[in-house]
């Protein structure tokens, strides 16, 4: 089995999708002939041609809206934004369009298209490279939101994504397309070669959306968790010595609420933990979850750790970043009991 | 003036001061329609369907017309439609109007929330609806249900979109008038305006790529072409070549502004096309046989791998922006009337008189049978229930289609709410 990076597995995932299904297409800024400002188009245009995979002007409610209409007509879009925090001028389109069209019509019509988008800190990236704007779409009924934490699920959700006929947002930790991250800054960068999940399979597999995946088995306190904030989690685990056991959600909505549950059942406690900003971040609505489904089994109130509710800067990156210490002071104070 | 709001401000210059357009007329007013960008009614070339946008630029500020103001048609965009033809296109458009009144009266009863009249844009709709194939598919705003009654499509169904019955293919979700069929190449409205110009954009080149024959057609009104969708449509349409055509409904209004603030006074809608590289015609919107004339051009052009087209339909509001507006609180009441391209339906109904292929018997005829028509299907989709009286939606349908399958959290609340 091939070792991949997440972008070659990103890439790959694509590129099966073109070889498969003759109504998938490409396109976003710069994703054609150059293959994407960081490789996750590489060579697919040459390799499947111009009208399957092209450059798109600088226009994300165009690109937003174009998508819309090619679904409409029956075709199966993958765009590319190229930050997430450049996504805003085609929220109309995705939130007003893409997300409502199944329902409006009731059935006539729908969106079966794929947003990738690269977000998350963690890259010196400052106000407008950083942003994790999930929480603005898991609000939005009738999109999905799946963000990945490795190369092997990277590419089974995209796939599974790509061949879902609900609209999909896909969110891509930049932070993890090199390597895995777990928030110690200081220390040398690590790669992807070696770690488990960076056996990708060849060819044609999906990991299904709306699937949460136990990363870590621990009886102490459930760490739920997504993107890089996955290998925050895990580092924080074992620096603590805390026994937690790491939800990785994979997807947003829909949500895996039954592996939280039983999690949270057997624990007891929960910390919530992501890059976004703390005020109505996508922690809020799972502490909510988790103390309505899992009242009488909390032993602690459930901890969020998340961005802090400014802006992201740019040299006070590590102040703001949740790193490993944070978390693992949460885990502390959900445990100490 | 405080030193805070202009710190540096030269005192040897004289003061700025900023322009708001203002129609020519308010309530009270005699109308004036002639502010309205004086209009070139000279006959205007028909150039080939390969021609390059910049060599035809005159076509973005005259007016192309066929029908002169006394019935007659001419010029080199007379296509010598049919008397047929003609005919039909005078039905579709006396159709539509009959039925804009019934859902208008059956609003002011209480049986709908709501309701948008087309009142002097028939020929808008219902002309290139004659020029398309019926399987283009057309973007329309929520004032081309012309294009539903040319293509056919049954008043019934439309009416049980408008009482949100138990007819109601939509299932109650949408507003009324908010139709959608894909049968009837007639995509679904949203109220988010001009999402759907650049959406049809896409369409048509899903098409192209696909190496299909069909086109794409989109509407937006002068007041939406401020958006910025309507920018992306146009850049798109432009860089791809799209098989689509773009057209532009001026009829003048938006809501309460005048097309000045859409920025109309400045130049014509039409000319916005020619920067994209785009050919741009000006057209009489009230003139069926131009609109039909001009709408085929586009037509060829984009089926001939040409591109896109964009067409300004020049044209009056003449009622109400919808049934919860009152335009005599912001225009003159007479200006309807003032309207110098008269009416789509009398300005056709003259010309077929005039070649001999009509008259007021059988127009008088014709009106009965329509609104006779209008009448019994509006009893049948009654009898399908209404906004607050008759047959029920099953509210737990108000979960369904959210996502092709139901997650498990639309599961839960559509079992909350079973059980209140």
């Amino acid at each position: 089995m091939p070792t991949m990076n997440m972008i070659q597995a990103i890439n790959a995932a694509m590129d099966v999708a073109l070889a498969t299904d003759p109504k998938v297409v490409i396109f976003g800024q710069d994703v054609g002939y150059f293959g994407g400002v960081f490789r996750a188009t590489d060579k697919l245009q040459q390799k499947h041609g111009l009208t399957r995979v092209f450059d798109a002007p600088i226009s994300e409610g165009g690109i937003a809206a174009i998508a819309v209409g090619m679904g409409a007509y029956g075709m199966r879009p993958v765009v590319e934004i190229q930050f997430a925090d450049y996504i805003y001028p085609g929220t109309d389109q995705l939130i007003s369009e893409a997300a409502r069209l199944r329902y409006r019509t009731a059935g006539e019509w729908w969106s079966p298209i794929t947003v990738r988008t690269p977000y998350g800190g963690g890259i010196f990236g400052g106000q407008t490279h950083s942003q994790s704007p999930e929480g603005i779409f898991t609000h939005v009924a009738g999109l999905k939101t799946v963000i990945p934490s490795n190369p092997y699920d990277a590419k089974g959700l995209l796939i599974a994504a790509i061949e879902d006929d609900d609209p999909v947002l896909f969110f891509e930790p930049k932070r993890l397309y090199n390597g895995p991250f777990d928030g110690h800054h200081d220390r040398p960068v690590q790669s992807w070669s070696g770690h488990a999940d960076s056996d990708v399979p060849e060819g044609h597999y999906t990991v299904p959306l709306g699937k949460a995946r136990v990363v870590r088995q621990g009886s102490a306190v459930t760490v739920l968790a997504y993107g890089t904030m996955v290998h925050v989690g895990l580092a924080a685990a074992q620096e603590t010595g805390i026994d937690a056991e790491v939800i990785d959600l994979r997807t947003l909505v829909p949500l895996d609420l039954e592996t939280i549950v039983a999690s949270v059942e057997k624990t007891g406690c929960c910390v919530v933990i992501h890059e976004a900003t703390l005020t109505c971040g996508f922690g809020a609505e799972l502490a909510a979850l988790v103390q309505q489904h899992c009242f009488y089994h909390l032993e602690a109130p459930v901890e969020r750790v998340a961005g802090w509710d400014t802006p992201y800067p740019h040299a006070l990156e590590w102040h703001y970043f949740p790193g490993p210490a944070r978390v693992g002071a949460a885990l502390k104070r959900a445990t100490e009991r | 003036m405080t030193e805070t709001m202009s710190p540096s401000r030269n005192h040897n210059a004289s003061a700025l001061s900023l322009h708001v357009p203002e129609p020519a007329a308010r309530p009270g007013d005699q109308p004036i329609v002639a502010h309205i960008r004086e209009v070139s009614t000279a006959p205007q070339p028909k150039p080939p369907i390969d021609v390059a946008p910049d060599k035809i630029t005159a076509l973005a500020y005259g007016l192309i017309r066929v029908l002169d103001d006394e019935g007659k048609a001419g010029g080199e965009w007379n296509a010598h439609l049919s008397p047929d033809l003609l005919r039909r296109g005078l039905r579709a458009m006396m159709l539509t109007r009959a039925y804009d009144e019934r859902m208008v009266r059956v609003q002011r009863q209480g049986k709908s929330s709501f309701y948008m009249k087309s009142t002097g844009e028939e020929a808008v709709a219902v002309a290139a609806a004659f020029a398309l194939d019926r399987q283009d598919m057309c973007f329309p705003t929520y004032r081309q249900q012309g294009l539903l009654v040319a293509r056919d499509w049954p008043l019934r169904d439309m009416m049980n979109q408008v009482y949100s019955n138990t007819g109601d293919r939509l299932k109650g979700r949408q507003m009324p008038v908010f139709y959608s069929s894909r049968e009837a190449g007639f995509f679904s409205i949203s109220g988010n305006l001009c999402t759907q110009y650049s959406q049809a954009v896409g369409w048509a080149m899903g098409s192209a790529a696909s190496h299909d024959t069909r086109l794409a057609a989109a509407w937006v009104g002068d007041g939406a072409t401020a958006e910025g969708d309507f920018h992306y449509a146009l850049t798109f349409a432009s860089v791809y070549r799209a098989p689509v055509i773009l057209n532009i409904v001026n009829n003048q209004w938006a809501i309460s502004s005048f097309a000045g603030i859409a920025g109309g006074d400045a130049t014509t809608f039409a000319a916005r096309g020619l920067a994209y590289g785009l050919p741009a015609l000006r057209v009489d919107g009230n003139d069926f046989l131009a609109v039909y004339a001009v709408t085929q051009w586009a037509a060829e052009r984009a089926r001939a791998n040409l591109g896109a087209t964009v067409i300004e339909l020049f044209t009056y509001r003449q009622d109400a922006h919808s049934t919860s507006d009152d335009p005599t609180r912001y225009r003159p009441k007479d200006e309807p009337q003032a309207w110098p391209l008269g009416d789509p339906i009398d300005r056709l109904k003259a010309h077929l008189i005039a070649i001999g292929e009509w008259d007021e018997e059988r127009h008088t005829a014709l009106s009965a049978e329509l609104a006779e028509h209008v009448k019994a299907e509006g009893r049948a989709s009654e009898a399908l229930g209404t906004l607050h009286d008759g047959a029920r939606l099953d509210p737990a349908s108000m979960f369904d289609d959210v996502y092709k399958e139901m997650p498990p959290h639309l599961v839960r609340q559509r079992a909350e709410m079973s059980s209140y």
